[in-house]
Protein backbone atom coordinates (compact mmCIF):
# COMPACT_ATOMS: atom_id res chain seq x y z
CA UNK A 1 0.00 0.00 0.00
CA UNK A 2 3.22 2.18 0.34
CA UNK A 3 3.01 5.08 -2.16
CA UNK A 4 5.73 4.61 -4.76
CA UNK A 5 8.54 7.04 -4.88
CA UNK A 6 7.69 9.56 -7.49
CA UNK A 7 9.18 12.94 -8.63
CA UNK A 8 7.61 16.10 -7.44
CA UNK A 9 4.46 17.35 -9.21
CA UNK A 10 5.59 20.59 -9.72
CA UNK A 11 8.93 22.04 -8.74
CA UNK A 12 8.84 22.84 -4.66
CA UNK A 13 10.92 26.08 -3.52
CA UNK A 14 13.27 24.90 -0.82
CA UNK A 15 11.26 27.04 1.61
CA UNK A 16 8.40 25.54 0.86
CA UNK A 17 10.55 22.16 1.85
CA UNK A 18 10.85 23.19 5.31
CA UNK A 19 8.65 21.15 7.76
CA UNK A 20 5.53 22.16 8.73
CA UNK A 21 5.72 22.32 12.52
CA UNK A 22 3.94 21.14 14.87
CA UNK A 23 1.28 22.27 17.08
CA UNK A 24 -0.37 20.99 20.38
CA UNK A 25 -3.46 18.48 19.85
CA UNK A 26 -5.32 21.27 22.07
CA UNK A 27 -8.24 20.03 24.50
CA UNK A 28 -11.14 19.31 21.72
CA UNK A 29 -9.82 16.55 19.84
CA UNK A 30 -12.26 14.15 21.34
CA UNK A 31 -14.67 14.30 18.85
CA UNK A 32 -12.75 14.66 16.05
CA UNK A 33 -9.81 11.24 16.42
CA UNK A 34 -11.09 8.91 18.94
CA UNK A 35 -12.82 6.20 17.00
CA UNK A 36 -14.92 2.47 18.14
CA UNK A 37 -12.85 0.35 18.23
CA UNK A 38 -9.74 2.15 18.28
CA UNK A 39 -8.13 0.53 21.08
CA UNK A 40 -9.10 -3.01 19.40
CA UNK A 41 -6.10 -4.02 17.24
CA UNK A 42 -6.64 -8.04 17.68
CA UNK A 43 -9.61 -9.41 16.17
CA UNK A 44 -12.45 -9.75 18.78
CA UNK A 45 -12.01 -12.86 20.17
CA UNK A 46 -9.00 -13.76 19.12
CA UNK A 47 -7.18 -16.22 20.98
CA UNK A 48 -3.54 -14.81 20.93
CA UNK A 49 -4.62 -11.23 22.31
CA UNK A 50 -2.89 -9.41 24.52
CA UNK A 51 -3.67 -6.00 26.60
CA UNK A 52 -1.17 -3.34 27.00
CA UNK A 53 -1.80 -1.16 29.57
CA UNK A 54 -1.17 1.19 31.70
CA UNK A 55 -1.55 5.17 33.01
CA UNK A 56 -0.10 8.89 31.53
CA UNK A 57 1.20 10.47 34.57
CA UNK A 58 2.77 14.42 34.21
CA UNK A 59 5.84 16.15 36.28
CA UNK A 60 4.02 15.79 39.21
CA UNK A 61 2.77 12.39 39.11
CA UNK A 62 -0.80 13.31 38.20
CA UNK A 63 -2.55 11.19 35.97
CA UNK A 64 -3.58 12.86 32.71
CA UNK A 65 -6.59 12.74 31.04
CA UNK A 66 -6.31 14.00 28.41
CA UNK A 67 -3.73 12.38 26.21
CA UNK A 68 -3.94 10.56 23.19
CA UNK A 69 -1.75 7.44 21.85
CA UNK A 70 -1.20 6.24 18.85
CA UNK A 71 0.18 2.74 18.35
CA UNK A 72 2.01 0.69 15.62
CA UNK A 73 3.38 -2.81 15.39
CA UNK A 74 4.50 -4.82 13.05
CA UNK A 75 1.91 -7.69 12.62
CA UNK A 76 2.62 -11.23 14.58
CA UNK A 77 3.97 -12.63 11.09
CA UNK A 78 6.49 -9.92 11.16
CA UNK A 79 4.94 -7.75 8.30
CA UNK A 80 5.09 -4.24 8.31
CA UNK A 81 3.09 -3.41 5.89
CA UNK A 82 -0.02 -2.62 8.11
CA UNK A 83 -4.35 -2.42 6.30
CA UNK A 84 -6.57 0.03 6.19
CA UNK A 85 -9.87 -0.47 7.83
CA UNK A 86 -9.27 0.79 11.23
CA UNK A 87 -11.89 3.12 11.25
CA UNK A 88 -14.06 1.73 8.73
CA UNK A 89 -16.58 4.00 7.91
CA UNK A 90 -20.61 3.44 6.91
CA UNK A 91 -21.26 5.19 4.10
CA UNK A 92 -25.24 5.21 4.60
CA UNK A 93 -25.24 6.98 8.67
CA UNK A 94 -22.00 8.59 8.42
CA UNK A 95 -21.28 6.83 11.75
CA UNK A 96 -18.14 3.90 12.07
CA UNK A 97 -18.70 0.52 11.82
CA UNK A 98 -15.60 -0.96 13.95
CA UNK A 99 -12.72 -3.26 12.32
CA UNK A 100 -13.53 -5.74 9.40
CA UNK A 101 -13.16 -8.91 12.16
CA UNK A 102 -10.27 -10.54 10.16
CA UNK A 103 -7.67 -7.63 9.01
CA UNK A 104 -4.77 -6.55 11.33
CA UNK A 105 -4.01 -3.28 10.23
CA UNK A 106 -1.28 -2.80 12.86
CA UNK A 107 -2.67 0.50 14.06
CA UNK A 108 -3.98 1.73 17.28
CA UNK A 109 -5.87 4.85 18.77
CA UNK A 110 -6.57 5.40 22.56
CA UNK A 111 -7.43 8.57 24.74
CA UNK A 112 -6.86 8.41 28.05
CA UNK A 113 -9.87 8.33 30.36
CA UNK A 114 -10.47 10.21 33.38
CA UNK A 115 -7.99 8.91 35.49
CA UNK A 116 -5.25 8.93 32.71
CA UNK A 117 -5.70 5.32 31.93
CA UNK A 118 -5.63 3.58 28.69
CA UNK A 119 -5.78 -0.14 27.28
CA UNK A 120 -4.97 -1.62 23.78
CA UNK A 121 -5.93 -5.33 22.77
CA UNK A 122 -3.45 -6.15 20.03
CA UNK A 123 -1.69 -9.23 18.93
CA UNK A 124 2.00 -9.76 19.61
CA UNK A 125 3.99 -7.78 17.52
CA UNK A 126 6.42 -10.33 15.15
CA UNK A 127 9.25 -7.17 14.57
CA UNK A 128 12.95 -8.54 13.84
CA UNK A 129 14.56 -8.88 17.58
CA UNK A 130 12.98 -8.20 20.59
CA UNK A 131 8.80 -7.66 20.28
CA UNK A 132 7.76 -4.15 21.07
CA UNK A 133 5.20 -1.55 19.89
CA UNK A 134 6.00 1.77 18.92
CA UNK A 135 3.99 4.49 20.53
CA UNK A 136 3.09 8.01 19.93
CA UNK A 137 2.31 10.62 22.79
CA UNK A 138 -0.20 13.80 22.06
CA UNK A 139 -1.27 15.57 25.09
CA UNK A 140 -2.79 19.33 25.92
CA UNK A 141 0.20 20.72 26.73
CA UNK A 142 2.36 18.20 24.86
CA UNK A 143 3.54 21.16 21.59
CA UNK A 144 5.07 18.51 19.92
CA UNK A 145 3.99 14.74 20.19
CA UNK A 146 6.43 12.29 21.53
CA UNK A 147 7.90 8.18 20.53
CA UNK A 148 8.64 5.90 22.76
CA UNK A 149 8.46 2.08 22.82
CA UNK A 150 6.79 -0.82 24.94
CA UNK A 151 8.76 -3.55 24.83
CA UNK A 152 6.88 -7.15 25.46
CA UNK A 153 10.36 -8.57 26.43
CA UNK A 154 13.67 -8.00 27.43
CA UNK A 155 16.89 -9.23 26.10
CA UNK A 156 19.56 -7.93 23.86
CA UNK A 157 18.30 -4.92 21.99
CA UNK A 158 20.49 -1.99 20.22
CA UNK A 159 18.01 0.51 21.72
CA UNK A 160 17.66 -1.12 24.99
CA UNK A 161 21.43 -1.83 25.59
CA UNK A 162 22.44 1.80 24.87
CA UNK A 163 20.65 3.02 28.26
CA UNK A 164 21.56 2.91 31.50
CA UNK A 165 19.16 0.32 33.66
CA UNK A 166 16.81 2.69 35.26
CA UNK A 167 15.92 4.25 32.24
CA UNK A 168 15.62 0.66 30.48
CA UNK A 169 12.98 -0.23 32.15
CA UNK A 170 11.01 2.35 31.62
CA UNK A 171 10.67 1.06 28.36
CA UNK A 172 9.84 -2.68 29.13
CA UNK A 173 6.24 -3.44 30.01
CA UNK A 174 5.78 -5.58 33.08
CA UNK A 175 4.15 -8.71 32.37
CA UNK A 176 0.99 -9.90 34.19
CA UNK A 177 -1.74 -12.12 34.35
CA UNK A 178 -3.85 -13.06 31.11
CA UNK A 179 -1.25 -11.95 28.59
CA UNK A 180 -1.44 -8.41 30.16
CA UNK A 181 1.32 -5.95 29.94
CA UNK A 182 1.70 -3.10 32.06
CA UNK A 183 3.21 -0.22 30.65
CA UNK A 184 3.51 3.66 32.18
CA UNK A 185 4.19 6.39 30.77
CA UNK A 186 5.83 9.23 32.42
CA UNK A 187 6.11 12.41 30.58
CA UNK A 188 8.39 13.99 33.19
CA UNK A 189 10.11 13.69 36.39
CA UNK A 190 11.19 10.64 38.10
CA UNK A 191 10.98 7.45 36.12
CA UNK A 192 10.62 9.66 33.24
CA UNK A 193 9.72 7.41 29.97
CA UNK A 194 12.17 7.02 27.85
CA UNK A 195 11.34 8.99 24.14
CA UNK A 196 12.87 8.83 21.30
CA UNK A 197 13.88 10.87 18.23
CA UNK A 198 14.76 9.11 14.76
CA UNK A 199 17.30 10.70 12.27
CA UNK B 1 -2.22 36.88 40.90
CA UNK B 2 -3.93 36.10 37.43
CA UNK B 3 -1.41 36.79 34.60
CA UNK B 4 -1.89 39.23 32.10
CA UNK B 5 -1.36 39.38 28.86
CA UNK B 6 1.23 41.76 29.33
CA UNK B 7 2.80 38.97 31.92
CA UNK B 8 2.81 36.68 28.77
CA UNK B 9 3.79 39.09 26.13
CA UNK B 10 7.29 39.64 28.50
CA UNK B 11 7.83 35.82 28.82
CA UNK B 12 7.46 35.44 25.16
CA UNK B 13 9.45 38.08 23.70
CA UNK B 14 12.27 36.75 26.03
CA UNK B 15 11.88 33.67 24.66
CA UNK B 16 11.90 34.96 21.07
CA UNK B 17 14.63 36.92 21.79
CA UNK B 18 16.78 34.46 23.19
CA UNK B 19 15.97 32.46 20.29
CA UNK B 20 17.04 34.71 17.50
CA UNK B 21 20.19 35.34 19.51
CA UNK B 22 21.36 32.02 19.19
CA UNK B 23 20.54 31.62 15.54
CA UNK B 24 22.60 34.95 14.94
CA UNK B 25 25.38 33.13 17.09
CA UNK B 26 25.25 29.87 14.68
CA UNK B 27 22.58 27.58 16.45
CA UNK B 28 20.74 25.38 14.37
CA UNK B 29 17.33 26.59 13.30
CA UNK B 30 14.32 25.32 14.90
CA UNK B 31 11.15 24.12 13.10
CA UNK B 32 8.77 22.50 15.73
CA UNK B 33 8.49 24.34 18.70
CA UNK B 34 10.45 23.68 22.30
CA UNK B 35 8.38 21.11 24.47
CA UNK B 36 9.47 23.33 27.18
CA UNK B 37 7.40 26.82 26.62
CA UNK B 38 6.17 28.03 29.82
CA UNK B 39 4.03 30.86 28.43
CA UNK B 40 1.99 28.06 27.07
CA UNK B 41 1.20 27.13 31.10
CA UNK B 42 -0.39 23.66 30.02
CA UNK B 43 3.17 22.14 28.92
CA UNK B 44 4.92 23.09 32.17
CA UNK B 45 4.53 19.44 33.76
CA UNK B 46 4.18 18.03 30.37
CA UNK B 47 7.64 17.80 28.86
CA UNK B 48 10.31 15.25 29.50
CA UNK B 49 13.53 16.90 30.82
CA UNK B 50 15.74 13.88 29.92
CA UNK B 51 16.97 14.39 26.05
CA UNK B 52 15.49 12.43 24.00
CA UNK B 53 16.86 9.02 23.04
CA UNK B 54 18.21 9.04 19.34
CA UNK B 55 17.44 5.45 17.35
CA UNK B 56 20.21 4.91 14.74
CA UNK B 57 18.87 5.30 11.33
CA UNK B 58 19.77 3.20 8.49
CA UNK B 59 17.91 -0.43 9.47
CA UNK B 60 14.89 -0.64 7.15
CA UNK B 61 13.54 -2.96 9.94
CA UNK B 62 12.92 -0.22 12.48
CA UNK B 63 9.31 -0.24 13.18
CA UNK B 64 8.93 3.18 12.87
CA UNK B 65 9.94 3.83 9.31
CA UNK B 66 6.89 1.96 8.16
CA UNK B 67 3.92 2.96 9.07
CA UNK B 68 -0.03 2.91 9.21
CA UNK B 69 -2.02 2.72 6.01
CA UNK B 70 -5.87 3.82 5.67
CA UNK B 71 -7.82 2.92 2.27
CA UNK B 72 -11.35 3.91 0.88
CA UNK B 73 -13.40 1.88 3.46
CA UNK B 74 -11.34 4.83 6.19
CA UNK B 75 -13.30 7.45 5.04
CA UNK B 76 -16.86 8.29 3.47
CA UNK B 77 -17.65 11.01 0.45
CA UNK B 78 -19.02 13.36 2.50
CA UNK B 79 -16.13 13.48 5.40
CA UNK B 80 -14.24 16.21 3.26
CA UNK B 81 -17.11 18.79 3.19
CA UNK B 82 -18.24 19.74 6.56
CA UNK B 83 -21.04 21.92 5.42
CA UNK B 84 -22.87 18.92 4.49
CA UNK B 85 -23.08 17.19 7.01
CA UNK B 86 -26.20 17.87 9.01
CA UNK B 87 -29.87 18.94 8.06
CA UNK B 88 -29.37 22.31 7.13
CA UNK B 89 -26.19 24.69 6.44
CA UNK B 90 -23.86 25.73 8.42
CA UNK B 91 -23.28 29.74 9.48
CA UNK B 92 -20.30 31.48 8.97
CA UNK B 93 -18.05 32.06 5.57
CA UNK B 94 -17.27 29.04 3.30
CA UNK B 95 -14.41 28.40 2.70
CA UNK B 96 -12.29 25.67 0.56
CA UNK B 97 -8.90 24.98 1.95
CA UNK B 98 -6.82 22.52 -0.47
CA UNK B 99 -2.82 22.11 -0.86
CA UNK B 100 -0.31 19.38 -1.38
CA UNK B 101 1.04 17.24 1.71
CA UNK B 102 4.66 16.04 0.77
CA UNK B 103 7.53 14.63 2.33
CA UNK B 104 10.86 16.40 3.07
CA UNK B 105 12.22 15.61 -0.34
CA UNK B 106 9.09 16.94 -1.81
CA UNK B 107 7.28 13.87 -3.24
CA UNK B 108 3.79 14.03 -2.43
CA UNK B 109 2.43 11.72 0.39
CA UNK B 110 -0.48 9.78 -1.80
CA UNK B 111 -3.62 7.58 -0.43
CA UNK B 112 -3.03 9.08 2.90
CA UNK B 113 -4.93 9.88 5.57
CA UNK B 114 -5.61 13.98 6.67
CA UNK B 115 -8.12 14.62 9.77
CA UNK B 116 -9.06 17.97 10.49
CA UNK B 117 -11.16 19.45 13.34
CA UNK B 118 -11.94 23.22 14.13
CA UNK B 119 -14.42 25.37 16.56
CA UNK B 120 -17.27 26.36 14.19
CA UNK B 121 -17.97 30.46 13.02
CA UNK B 122 -18.49 31.66 16.57
CA UNK B 123 -15.41 30.19 18.47
CA UNK B 124 -17.44 27.32 20.10
CA UNK B 125 -16.03 23.58 19.53
CA UNK B 126 -18.26 21.06 19.67
CA UNK B 127 -17.09 19.39 22.53
CA UNK B 128 -18.76 19.03 26.05
CA UNK B 129 -15.53 20.77 27.96
CA UNK B 130 -15.79 23.77 25.57
CA UNK B 131 -18.52 25.70 27.59
CA UNK B 132 -17.67 29.17 26.94
CA UNK B 133 -20.60 31.48 26.10
CA UNK B 134 -20.52 31.61 22.06
CA UNK B 135 -23.54 29.33 20.27
CA UNK B 136 -23.13 25.98 19.23
CA UNK B 137 -24.10 25.53 15.52
CA UNK B 138 -26.77 22.43 15.04
CA UNK B 139 -25.78 22.16 11.50
CA UNK B 140 -21.80 22.17 11.99
CA UNK B 141 -19.93 19.35 13.93
CA UNK B 142 -16.27 20.59 12.57
CA UNK B 143 -14.38 16.93 11.59
CA UNK B 144 -13.30 16.35 8.27
CA UNK B 145 -11.14 13.69 7.04
CA UNK B 146 -9.96 12.42 3.67
CA UNK B 147 -7.21 10.55 1.44
CA UNK B 148 -4.48 12.64 0.05
CA UNK B 149 -4.98 12.11 -4.19
CA UNK B 150 -2.63 10.37 -6.47
CA UNK B 151 -0.63 13.83 -6.36
CA UNK B 152 -0.98 14.25 -2.95
CA UNK B 153 -3.49 16.92 -2.74
CA UNK B 154 -5.98 17.21 -0.37
CA UNK B 155 -9.70 19.90 -0.54
CA UNK B 156 -11.85 20.66 2.18
CA UNK B 157 -14.89 22.97 2.32
CA UNK B 158 -15.62 23.92 5.43
CA UNK B 159 -16.56 27.75 7.24
CA UNK B 160 -14.27 29.49 8.65
CA UNK B 161 -13.83 28.98 12.17
CA UNK B 162 -13.94 31.80 15.20
CA UNK B 163 -11.22 32.94 17.50
CA UNK B 164 -12.23 31.97 21.02
CA UNK B 165 -11.54 32.58 24.61
CA UNK B 166 -9.17 29.75 26.55
CA UNK B 167 -7.61 30.07 29.97
CA UNK B 168 -3.82 30.69 29.69
CA UNK B 169 -4.01 34.03 31.45
CA UNK B 170 -6.65 36.85 31.60
CA UNK B 171 -8.31 38.11 28.45
CA UNK B 172 -6.14 35.36 26.11
CA UNK B 173 -7.79 34.87 22.52
CA UNK B 174 -7.14 32.21 20.72
CA UNK B 175 -6.19 33.27 16.84
CA UNK B 176 -8.67 31.57 14.52
CA UNK B 177 -7.05 27.90 13.24
CA UNK B 178 -8.14 24.54 12.10
CA UNK B 179 -6.27 21.64 13.53
CA UNK B 180 -4.94 19.28 10.76
CA UNK B 181 -3.76 15.58 11.86
CA UNK B 182 -1.79 13.95 9.17
CA UNK B 183 0.11 10.42 8.43
CA UNK B 184 2.90 9.93 6.06
CA UNK B 185 4.43 6.38 4.52
CA UNK B 186 6.27 6.13 7.98
CA UNK B 187 5.04 6.30 11.77
CA UNK B 188 8.24 8.83 12.24
CA UNK B 189 6.65 11.56 9.86
CA UNK B 190 3.27 11.87 12.02
CA UNK B 191 2.39 15.68 12.35
CA UNK B 192 -0.33 17.13 14.30
CA UNK B 193 -0.58 20.89 13.70
CA UNK B 194 -2.64 23.60 13.74
CA UNK B 195 -3.71 26.24 10.21
CA UNK B 196 -4.03 29.98 10.68
CA UNK B 197 -5.58 32.55 8.37
CA UNK B 198 -3.49 35.52 7.09
CA UNK B 199 -2.83 38.90 8.75
CA UNK B 200 -5.04 37.61 11.95
CA UNK B 201 -4.53 40.30 14.48
CA UNK B 202 -4.14 38.11 17.21
CA UNK B 203 -0.92 36.18 16.47
CA UNK B 204 1.21 38.54 18.43
CA UNK B 205 -0.96 37.87 21.58
CA UNK B 206 -1.35 33.74 20.88
CA UNK B 207 1.74 32.07 23.07
CA UNK B 208 0.82 28.34 21.02
CA UNK B 209 1.42 30.45 17.92
CA UNK B 210 4.38 32.00 19.13
CA UNK B 211 5.73 28.70 20.43
CA UNK B 212 7.02 28.17 17.58
CA UNK B 213 10.34 30.49 17.88
CA UNK B 214 11.48 31.01 14.26
CA UNK B 215 9.53 33.42 12.33
CA UNK B 216 10.17 31.62 8.94
CA UNK B 217 8.75 28.11 10.30
CA UNK B 218 5.45 30.32 12.23
CA UNK B 219 4.50 31.82 8.89
CA UNK B 220 4.60 28.01 7.65
CA UNK B 221 1.58 27.64 9.51
CA UNK B 222 -0.54 30.71 7.67
CA UNK B 223 -2.45 29.87 5.22
CA UNK B 224 -2.43 32.02 2.04
CA UNK B 225 -5.98 32.76 0.35
CA UNK B 226 -5.87 31.80 -3.20
CA UNK B 227 -8.20 33.80 -5.20
CA UNK B 228 -7.77 30.94 -8.26
CA UNK B 229 -9.18 28.64 -5.22
CA UNK B 230 -12.39 30.98 -4.32
CA UNK B 231 -15.22 29.54 -6.32
CA UNK B 232 -17.96 32.01 -7.85
CA UNK B 233 -21.03 32.87 -5.18
CA UNK B 234 -19.75 29.77 -2.89
CA UNK B 235 -16.78 29.81 -0.80
CA UNK B 236 -13.32 32.02 -0.04
CA UNK B 237 -10.48 29.60 -1.18
CA UNK B 238 -7.08 28.95 0.96
CA UNK B 239 -4.15 27.61 -0.35
CA UNK B 240 -2.05 25.63 2.56
CA UNK B 241 0.98 22.48 1.74
CA UNK B 242 1.74 20.75 4.46
CA UNK B 243 5.20 19.14 4.62
CA UNK B 244 5.89 16.15 6.68
CA UNK B 245 9.41 15.96 8.79
CA UNK B 246 11.18 12.82 9.62
CA UNK B 247 12.35 9.81 8.22
CA UNK B 248 11.41 7.03 6.20
CA UNK B 249 11.75 3.48 4.54
CA UNK B 250 11.83 4.78 1.19
CA UNK B 251 15.09 7.24 1.86
CA UNK B 252 16.69 4.64 3.44
CA UNK B 253 16.28 2.66 0.45
CA UNK B 254 17.60 5.34 -1.83
CA UNK B 255 20.33 6.22 0.25
CA UNK B 256 19.14 9.93 0.05
CA UNK B 257 19.61 10.02 4.16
Amino acid sequence: MSPSPASPVSPVSPENLRPTPSHTVGPFYGYALPFPEGEQVAPKGHPDTVTLHGYVLDGAGDPIPDALLEFWQAAPDGSLSGAPGSLRRDPVTGGFLGRNGTDFTGFGRVATDADGHYALYTLPPGNVGLPYISVCVFARGLLTHLYTRAYLADGADPLLDSLPAERRATLVATEGERRTYRFDIRLQGEGETVFLEFE
Amino acid sequence: MALTQSDIDTEVSDLQDAYDKAVAEGAPVQNHPPRDYAPYRSSVLRYPKQPLVAVSGGDPETVELSGPVFGVTDITEIDSDLTIQHQGEPLGERITVSGRLLDRSGRPVRGQLIELWQANASGRYAHLRDQHPAPLDPNFTGVGRLLTDDQGRYRFTTIKPGAYPWRNHTNAWRPAHIHFSVFGTAFTQRLVTQMYFPNDPLFRYDPILRSVTDEAARNRLVAEYNHDLSQPEFSLGYEWDIVLDGPSATWIEEGRD
